[in-house]
């Protein structure tokens, strides 16, 4: 029996009960199809989340006060932590591999401009904040690289903060109140969006050391650095870890990557697409079970056919052959309709609703097609082995 | 052609040992056409089952055109039906979903014959049961006759040596019976060695050699045209 005639005499059987077929081909359709919009949607959301997270750029380290380890006893006075300190921004700033250093610290306050008052997002930066975040401007100038002990009370509004209070005019150069302390506008941020919820453009930039002094902080709440691209992240922990011990007299400090970060984010990610991916595969296994017991009946049906077949001198492995190429015929036709019906609802999802990340992954999509065939396959063999084991004498006895 | 030493055919029915056959030897000539007549129970429809190699002896042996098949596999004993043997059903046993024209062509699918030696092959088939014009309809637009002589054309078309016929009359109303049985003379009339199941004396008369079965045993082996030769 050569390849053709066996494909054509399995199709003929799979299209000869149309109404069977279609409801198996449906059953597989819909498993294919949730794997292919689920794992779209969560590759949507993990491409969407990480590129949030790098749009900064790779070459950024955090440092944080504090250590995150466990200890056996108490440390008593040695394990007391000193604050980050614009001296540890400065001194940092002065190393080799560093390019800038940005001290942060940040709270909630009011921001009042005459009549009109927003409580926002306070961030104490640097000048280098601008470049080292590759934030844009919209109007004016950015905080400028002036002493960082006694900056003048200088303000850069957020866009969002900008367009509340002062809805119909400039703000540059107006006076504005932070938290109850006089501060001259000089320059309004472009409009940036939210970052994974965070609304970055409900924010307003003063110098570090004012907000310091407006929080009543004595330190630091992180240091941003932004090193050489050309030298390796680890070469410059190493050096970021020596002065701040050397100045701290311990590693009472902890650093924090980009890599490392979007490496947790990474497998936060991946957690969250294979569980879509899991949701996906119980669909296809309700399917397995619809196309097996489906395979059954219709077998069951046609023990005549396989008698006939016996009689006729059709070896076994040739008729395993033809059943199972049946339900490979559904369950690869299930699967290929099921793609077109996920890649079309993940389409219509990202038309739907605007900017929501669809990410179709081809790997996911071959993966659901395999994995509809396997099961085509599994799903036909069990009753192939039974129609096989027929005996021929008994199906041939009857009409 | 045929020949069958010491066959014996036992089932265990409810823990019970029943002998469908009990030491059968039985010897068929080539062109031969032999009627297989007895009682339900008699062993008739086994003894065809295992001359067409559906189904094994416990014991004896059987040599089939010089090949001892007794021991053969299930793809061996496969390989010997498809080359040697075709069968007529009482049911008939067409595939619904085929046509005439394709049911036929079964047997040379399933041997891998394809392009126009099939096609050459499945014409002369029908042709020779006078089904040419029918060969595009599907079973359940032929009448009983038809549909049986189809099964014949089906049966031929390998051009085997023997035809086993498992009461080929047996649904059939009598005008249609007779031009069955008229096709399947005219095939041994050709050289094919022919085995007809039936409980109609009319239809055993007819055949050269009837052979009567009782109790799992050849009970009669008559030959009337030699007798009376």
């Amino acid at each position: 029996m050569n390849i053709r005639d066996t494909t054509a005499y399995s199709l003929r059987a799979v299209v000869t009960h149309p109404l069977r077929a279609f409801l198996t081909v449906a059953a597989i359709a819909v498993g294919v199809a949730a794997v292919v919009l689920l794992t779209a949607l969560g590759e949507g959301v993990r491409g969407y989340v990480t590129k949030e997270f790098s749009q900064f750029g790779t070459n950024i380290i955090a440092v944080n006060p504090g250590r995150l380890q466990t200890h056996g006893v108490p440390l008593g006075v040695f394990g007391t932590v000193r604050p980050l300190t614009i001296e540890d921004a400065l001194a940092l700033e002065r190393l080799p591999a560093v390019e800038s250093s940005v001290p942060v610290v940040q709270g909630n306050a009011d921001v009042e401009y005459g009549r009109r008052t927003r409580r926002t997002t306070i961030l104490g930066v640097n000048h280098a904040m601008l470049r080292a975040f590759t934030m844009d401007l919209a109007n004016g100038e950015f905080l400028p690289d002036g002493d960082p002990f006694q900056p003048r009370p200088l303000v850069v509004l957020g866009a969002t903060v900008a367009k509340e209070l002062f809805p119909d005019r400039s703000p540059l150069g107006e006076a504005v109140r932070v938290g109850g302390n006089r501060f001259i506008v000089i320059g309004v941020m472009a409009f940036k969006g939210t970052i994974l919820g965070f609304d970055m453009d409900d924010i307003v930039y003063i110098p570090t050391a004012r907000a310091l002094s407006l929080f009543n902080r004595e330190g630091l709440m992180e240091i941003d650095i932004v090193f050489n691209a050309t030298r390796s992240v680890e070469s410059v922990v190493k050096q970021v870890t020596t002065l701040l011990e050397a100045r701290h007299g311990a590693e009472d400090f902890t650093i924090t990557t980009q890599q490392q970060m979007l490496s947790v984010l990474d497998s936060v990610m991946n957690a969250l697409t294979a569980t879509v991916a899991g949701l996906g595969g119980i669909s296809l296994l309700v399917a397995a079970v619809g196309i097996l017991t489906m395979m059954t009946i219709a077998l069951a049906e046609r023990q005549k056919e396989f008698g006939l077949l016996f009689a006729l001198g059709i070896h076994r492995r040739q008729l395993l052959v033809l059943v199972v190429l049946e339900s490979l015929f559904l369950a690869g036709s299930g699967g290929v309709i099921g793609i077109l019906i996920g890649i079309g609802g993940a389409v219509l999802v990202s038309h739907l609703i605007e900017g929501f990340p669809v990410s179709l992954e081809w790997r996911y999509i071959a993966a659901a097609e395999m994995v509809a065939l396997f099961i085509g396959a599994v799903a036909g063999v069990l009753p192939a082995i039974r129609a096989s084991l027929l005996d021929p004498i008994e199906t041939l006895r009857t009409e | 052609m045929i020949s069958l030493s010491n066959i014996t055919r036992e089932f265990v029915v409810g823990g019970q040992s029943v002998f469908a056959l009990h030491d059968v030897s039985l010897s068929i000539d080539s062109g031969e056409y032999v009627s297989i007549m007895g009682p339900s129970g008699s062993g008739k429809s086994t003894l065809l089952n295992i001359i067409g190699l559906l189904d094994r002896p416990n014991q004896g042996t059987y040599v089939l055109s010089g090949h001892n098949v007794t021991d053969l596999d299930a793809d061996g004993l496969a390989v010997m039906r498809r080359r040697h043997i075709g069968f007529v059903f009482q049911f008939f046993h067409l595939i619904p979903r085929l046509t005439a024209e394709e049911n036929v062509a079964l047997p040379l699918m399933l041997a891998g014959v394809h392009g126009k030696e099939r096609q050459e092959a499945v014409d002369k088939a029908l042709a020779a049961v006078g089904l040419s014009d029918r060969r595009k309809h599907k079973p359940d637009e032929l009448s009983g006759g038809q549909r049986q002589r189809a099964a014949i054309a089906r049966a031929v078309v390998m051009a085997p040596s023997i035809i086993l016929a498992d009461e080929p009359t047996g649904n059939l109303d009598r005008k249609s019976g007779e031009d069955v049985i008229h096709v399947l003379e005219k095939m041994n009339a050709e050289g094919i060695t022919l085995l007809v199941v039936t409980h109609d004396p009319e239809i055993g008369s007819r055949a050269r050699r009837r052979l009567l079965l009782r109790d799992g045993a050849v009970a009669e082996d008559k030959r009337p045209d030699a007798l009376r030769a």
